[in-house]
């Protein structure tokens, strides 16, 4: 015979259902949206099926998904917020499930009809019986025989899933060989107490966000307070029902008890479904909108996260990995605290959280256009970003102006072109905006001529732009006519190396354009001159300040080489907001909605910082940046690396 | 005795005083440099009637002999501190003064050129500013880069003023006419020597500059375009090529000149900044603010603090003399309105 024993109560069902709902509708998600993925990002995800990568992609999963390392190291007490809920959350259903487990295997063991009586007495538990087994091997197993006034049976505990969820609601009593049950629930109390703290944090982050470092938080939608607040429920009603089964029956913790015995058990008893049945509703409530709201992002950064380090990138235009940025979104807001036109400018509209929400609500019109335009791309965010979404790349998709026929507008082009024999020259593109900046390239010329280099100056007369303007403006196909003919321009000349002025052109040409020679910014050349000893200079007793601009630092990486030109022929100063936190000038060309007015309080704010402390001169190695400043102040010379260095060469 | 103070020996300053003085009033005139007449000294020639810059500061200089005014040259009045019943004027070496009344006559600067690097002040020789050009044409010495006789020179109007980027959006006044007169100097001194004028558009607004905006290109030949000057790059024989917009054609220029002469605009002076900033009566772009340009311009809505001259808005000489004869009479009322 065969004893069944099968816990369930009515309560679950609310669970049931947003669990079923929960993961068909991301299933439903996930697939739809990998079926929009790229040639190029299938080939990619195919090549890489069974590679070695998915190992540092796990790994990285438990760091960020898990203990949120990233957002720790910017600032330690959101990161333990973040960390509380989501490892806290993690190991209350990891430590449930393994401890519902446990109990079960001691009690199918203990093969007790006693239990099974009591256990029949107890609401929420199903005992049935399946007749007779005919098989003799069955019953003859010893371990699994008990006799009963009917004769000998056997008992079968099932174990449904949620069981972990709602563990101390069925097993009132863990056998008396479980004897980890009080650990168990010890740990399990800490756990929730874990969590609280993240709640606790979260609440005093909505009334006062800047003692968790956040000078702004984001604003949220409806959908997205609701969800939040059913988040925020489940814990609370979970501490509740198991405080009430506590004090029922005392199988509760140390915490769970301890609020369990405030209670008086007759007029709890009642209650006991009903607090159970609230916690599951939380819980079910919270899983039917969470694909619907920002905490899709909890499974959805972990697939990111592996797409990500097999190696698919965001693409000119939109496909399905890009729905997986826009919906590993949290929302957590980091990157409105940086941005420098909230910051500065008091706007709170456009940051990349909202540009990312628009986009998941799949807004169209002005809204959208507004908020896609405002952009300085100056890449704060993106480096801010604890998920590491391409936010510039987000944006420029959302600028693209679609598939503008250019037949016949460049043609005027290939009369520029002139064919230059550069046979082992350095070829050295000054840029649009080194024109602008005059300083900038007679002192190139000075010091290529000081290193004995031989150069092509290839655009001294003529210049083509690097395409990257109108790339970032959205213009992609007039971009790509315009590297295409740079391209040309080089490959044919036959020049060992491209050295730019401009990191604007810098980045363009580094990462948009495809040439088979090195391509570097003159900070990072000028650095190995006098590494190599090639160009000797002396040192002077200014002190400078530098202002890392955008392109080169947050959009190259480029940090350490224009430090180290500037400390071997100045005394450089450090800021405050330097490196990843430097704060863009203002006059950058991402931004074509800002006034001039606007563009010069950003930059004022920048200026502020690099003369913070009393300085001799401020340094930038970008001719946008040397412009901005120098309209701004008449009290400090303005001056960009190669100028510098060119001031201080020893002939 | 009512005493006044008087902050700057510009054609302003000195021409309060002389009234003040002859009204009774004790006046001191603190002047930062050595000698009075800084800026006026740098010119050739004023427009419109091309008079000699010297004989006008001979003149000023002269009036400053009146009876009742001493000259503090060299000292540079760093804060001015109102104390109750008079002022307290405080000088870069600490040594204090004090007057009844003050008038702030602090002056003017011209934009520092090198801010607009586009446009290669500094770095080509060829490019240079209208001061520079006042000294050539005051020497008779006009020369390229090479120190040859030039045969183009091209001016470019509105450098620092009416430009947003470098943060002044209002017109300096005076270039427009500066450049006018500047052109026809030019041609004076070098018949064979072509000179065109870049502009965004001229205004002719005083006495007789219409006419000299006439002959310049009547009698002298002189070329109007209007269009801005993007970006400027020297030539291999020190000449300077030019990236512009003919914007009444329509059409890109390029065109290769041996000077390009900046008309650079009237900024507040150092001096007026500080001291404006130190008592609280600093406008937009750091001039001196009055009370309403209609009827009290002198005055900075301070008691016995008067102002006067280009440190409040850029001005030409007459304008600045005018202004502070009418200081003079306000501050006259003033110190005769004080209790005994």
């Amino acid at each position: 015979m065969k004893i069944h024993a099968y816990p369930y109560n009515d309560f679950v069902i609310p669970f049931l259902i947003g669990t079923i709902l929960l993961f068909g509708i991301i299933i439903y998600k996930y697939i739809r949206w990998i079926k929009k993925f790229s040639d190029e990002q299938r080939k990619i995800i195919r090549s890489n099926w069974y590679s070695w990568k998915i190992f540092p992609a796990i790994w990285e999963m438990f760091r960020e998904g898990l203990l949120h390392v990233r957002i720790l190291k910017k600032n330690l007490l959101l990161g333990i917020m973040h960390q509380a809920y989501a490892l806290g959350w993690f190991l209350l259903i990891l430590v449930g499930a393994i401890e519902s487990r446990d109990a079960f295997y001691t009690l199918q063991h203990e093969q007790s009809i006693e239990t099974v009586r009591e256990l029949e007495s107890q609401n929420g538990w199903y005992i049935y019986n399946t007749g007779e087994n005919k098989d003799p091997e069955y019953l003859n197993q010893r371990r699994y025989r008990v006799e009963t006034d009917e004769g000998i049976a056997r008992i079968h505990y099932h174990r449904p899933f949620y069981v972990g969820i709602f563990y101390r609601y069925f097993v009132h009593k863990a056998p008396a060989s479980f004897r980890q049950h009080q650990a168990y629930s010890n740990l399990m109390d800490a756990l929730l107490l874990y969590v609280f703290l993240g709640l606790t944090m979260a609440i005093i982050k909505i009334f006062w966000s800047k003692i968790l470092g956040m000078r702004r938080t984001t604003k949220h939608t409806i959908i997205d307070r609701f969800s939040k607040f059913s988040l925020w429920m489940i814990f609370p009603m979970r501490l509740l029902a198991e405080s009430v089964t506590a004090c029922l029956y005392g199988n509760g913790g140390f915490f769970t008890q301890a609020v369990g015995n405030l209670f008086d058990p007759m007029i709890v008893r009642g209650m006991e479904t009903s607090v159970w049945m609230l916690y599951s509703l939380m819980l079910g409530v919270f899983f039917v909108t969470m694909p619907f709201t920002r905490y899709m992002h909890i499974f959805t950064e972990l697939l990111l996260i592996y797409f990500r380090k097999i190696g698919v990138r965001e693409e000119t235009g939109k496909t399905g990995y890009t729905l997986f940025e826009l919906n590993a979104c949290s929302r957590c807001g980091v990157c409105i605290s940086g941005c420098p036109i909230d910051r500065v400018l008091e706007n709170h509209e456009i940051q990349s959280v909202y540009l990312i929400r628009s986009l998941r609500n799949q807004e169209r019109g002005s809204r959208l256009k507004m908020i896609a335009d405002n952009c300085l791309m100056c890449d704060r965010c993106t480096v801010d970003c604890p998920v590491g979404i391409d936010l510039s790349a987000l944006r420029r998709q959302t600028r693209a102006k679609g598939a503008i026929d250019t037949t016949g507008n460049y043609t005027y082009l290939s009369k520029r072109q002139t064919p230059f024999n550069a046979i082992g020259r350095v070829a050295y593109f000054g840029g649009c905006m080194s024109h602008l900046a005059p300083g900038i390239t007679e002192s190139m010329e000075r010091i290529f001529t000081a290193a004995g280099q031989k150069y092509w100056y290839m655009d001294k007369l003529g210049t083509i732009c690097c395409g990257r303007p109108l790339q970032q403006q959205g213009f992609t196909n007039q971009a790509a006519e315009l590297r295409q003919k740079n391209t040309d321009l080089i490959q044919k000349s036959g020049a060992t190396m491209l050295v730019t002025s401009c990191p604007i052109c810098y980045q363009s040409f580094k990462k948009e354009y495809n040439l088979n020679i090195p391509v570097v910014h003159h900070t990072e050349y000028i650095d190995m001159l006098i590494k190599q000893g090639r160009l000797k200079v002396r040192h002077d007793d200014r002190k400078v300040s530098y202002h890392d601009p955008c392109e080169l630092g947050r959009g190259c990486g480029i940090y350490e080489e224009p430090r180290q030109v500037l400390s071997a022929v100045t005394n450089l100063q450090k800021t405050r907001y330097q490196r990843e936190k430097s704060v863009c000038c203002g006059f950058n060309l991402g931004d074509t909605k800002l006034s001039i007015e606007e563009q010069t309080k950003i930059r004022n704010a920048s200026l502020a910082n690099l003369t913070s402390k009393p300085v001799d001169a401020i340094a930038t190695a970008c001719p946008m940046c040397k412009k901005a400043f120098q309209h701004a102040t008449n009290d400090y010379p303005v001056r960009d690396i190669a100028e510098i260095v060119a001031e201080n060469l020893i002939d | 005795m009512r005493k006044v103070a008087i902050i700057g020996a510009g054609p302003a300053g000195i021409e309060a005083a002389s009234v003040l003085a002859k009204y009774g009033v004790q006046v001191t005139l603190f002047e930062k440099s050595e000698t009075p007449l800084k800026n006026i000294q740098d010119k050739a020639f004023l427009f419109p009637n091309f008079q000699a810059a010297q004989e006008i500061a001979d003149d000023l200089s002269g009036k400053l002999l009146t009876d009742g005014i001493t000259s503090a040259f060299g000292i540079d009045i760093a804060d001015i501190k109102w104390q109750g019943t008079e002022w307290k004027l405080i000088d870069a070496k600490g040594q204090t003064y004090v007057a009844d009344a003050v008038l702030v006559a602090t002056g003017y600067q011209v934009f520092d050129a090198h801010r607009k690097e586009e446009l290669g002040y500094g770095i080509y020789k060829g490019v240079i500013t209208s001061l520079d050009m006042e000294q050539m044409i005051k020497h008779g010495k006009i020369t390229n880069a090479n120190g040859d006789e030039p045969k183009r020179i091209t001016f470019l109007q509105c450098v620092g003023s009416r430009d947003e980027k470098s943060g002044n959006n209002y017109c300096s006044k005076i270039c427009c006419v500066t450049a006018v007169k500047q052109a026809i100097e030019i041609r004076k001194q070098l018949p064979k020597c072509e000179a065109s004028v870049f502009y965004m558009d001229l205004r002719m607004w005083g006495q007789g500059f219409e006419e000299m905006y006439r002959m310049a290109q009547e009698k002298y030949g002189i070329s109007f375009v209007r269009g801005r000057i993007s970006e400027a790059a020297a030539t291999f024989d020190g000449r300077v090529q030019l990236k512009s917009e003919d914007t009444l054609m329509g059409l890109p220029l390029k065109m290769t000149t041996d000077l390009l002469v900046l008309m650079v605009g009237m900024e507040a002076s150092c001096g007026t900044k500080a001291l404006g900033q130190a008592c609280g009566i600093n406008g937009e772009y750091g001039f001196i603010k009055t009370v309403t340009p209609h009827l009290y311009d002198n005055d900075t809505g301070k008691p016995g603090l008067f102002a006067a001259g280009t440190c409040k808005r850029p001005m030409s000489i007459w304008d600045s003399v005018n202004d502070a004869r009418a200081a003079a009479i306000a501050i006259k009322d003033y110190v005769d309105s004080l209790p005994q």
